[in-house]
C-alpha cells in the first residue's frame, strides 16, 4: 500500500493510519482526498468540523479529545452540533480521530 | 463509581532541552480521561515551562506552552507554582503566562489557574497525595 497521497503537484507522506507525516503541507484538495480514502463526502457541515479543529489546533498546540471536542462545539454552534450522535454521524470511524485525519492534524492525545 | 484519586505532576524541568515536560504534558492530557482529581506543581526549572512569551522557533520545536491554556477544558485547573523556585531564578509570577478555565457553576466565569504557593505549602500538598507523577 502506498504511504503517501498525491493530488495534482501535491504529495504527501502519512503514517500507517493515514495521518499526514508533515502537517504543514495540507491544503482543502488534499483534505477532499484523504475523506475519499475514509469514504466522506465532505459537506459543509463537515467542514465545519474541520475547520474548528484546524482553529483550535492553531490556538492549542493539540488536537482536543471527542468530549471536549463536543463540549467546544456545543459552546460555538449550539446543542445540535456539540453532540456526540450527531458528530459520528459526519464522522463514523471516531469524529475527533477521523476529522483530525482529514484535517492534516495529529491523532488526537488521549484517544484510546 | 471508584472514587477520585488525588493525582499531582510535579514539573521540575525547563520546557525545552530534554523530552520530560512535554512527556509530562502528554502523560497530562491522556490521564485527563480518568477524571481524577488532578494538579500541577510546577518548580525548580519546572516554573519555566509557564513563562510567558515563548518562542520556539528558532529551537524548531512546537512551543507547547500554549496547550496548558487548554487543559482547563480537560478539568486541570490548579496549576500550583512554587515561589521560592520563581524568586531564584529572578521571577515573579506576572512573568508567568495567564492560565484560566471557565467556571460552570458562575455561568463560565473565567477565574485563574494558577496558584502560587510556598515551598511549605508545596510539601505539604505533595503529601496529601495518593498519587504524585514527577517528571
Amino acid at each position: 500500500m502506498s504511504m503517501q497521497y498525491k493530488v495534482g503537484d501535491i504529495v504527501a507522506d502519512h503514517d500507517e493510519e493515514g495521518y499526514l507525516t508533515d502537517i504543514t503541507v495540507w491544503n482543502r484538495d488534499l483534505a477532499l482526498l484523504i475523506a475519499k480514502t475514509e469514504n466522506i463526502e465532505l459537506t459543509p457541515e463537515h467542514w465545519e468540523v474541520i475547520d474548528f479543529l484546524r482553529e483550535y489546533y492553531e490556538e492549542y498546540q493539540i488536537a482536543p479529545a471527542i468530549r471536549i471536542l463536543v463540549k467546544e462545539m456545543k459552546k460555538k454552534f449550539g446543542p445540535d452540533k456539540g453532540d456526540q450522535k450527531y458528530l459520528y454521524e459526519l464522522f463514523p470511524y471516531g469524529p475527533a480521530k477521523q476529522a483530525c485525519k482529514i484535517g492534516g492534524l495529529p491523532k488526537p492525545t488521549g484517544c484510546i | 463509581m471508584a472514587q477520585k484519586k488525588k493525582f499531582l505532576y510535579v514539573n521540575r524541568k525547563a520546557p525545552y532541552g530534554t523530552i520530560y515536560a512535554l512527556e509530562a504534558l502528554e502523560v497530562v492530557l491522556i490521564g485527563a480521561a480518568f477524571e481524577q482529581d488532578v494538579s500541577l506543581a510546577f518548580l525548580d526549572d519546572g516554573v519555566f515551562q509557564l513563562m510567558a512569551g515563548q518562542d520556539t522557533a528558532a529551537a524548531s520545536m512546537k512551543n507547547f506552552s500554549r496547550t496548558f491554556k487548554a487543559l482547563g477544558d480537560y478539568d486541570v485547573r490548579k496549576f500550583y507554582v512554587e515561589r521560592e523556585s520563581l524568586a531564584e531564578r529572578g521571577l515573579t509570577v506576572e512573568d508567568l503566562m495567564p492560565i484560566t478555565y471557565e467556571d460552570e457553576a458562575e455561568d463560565y466565569a473565567e477565574k485563574p489557574s494558577i496558584i502560587p504557593v510556598s515551598r511549605a505549602e508545596m510539601a505539604a500538598l505533595i503529601a496529601q497525595q495518593d498519587v504524585v507523577l514527577s517528571f
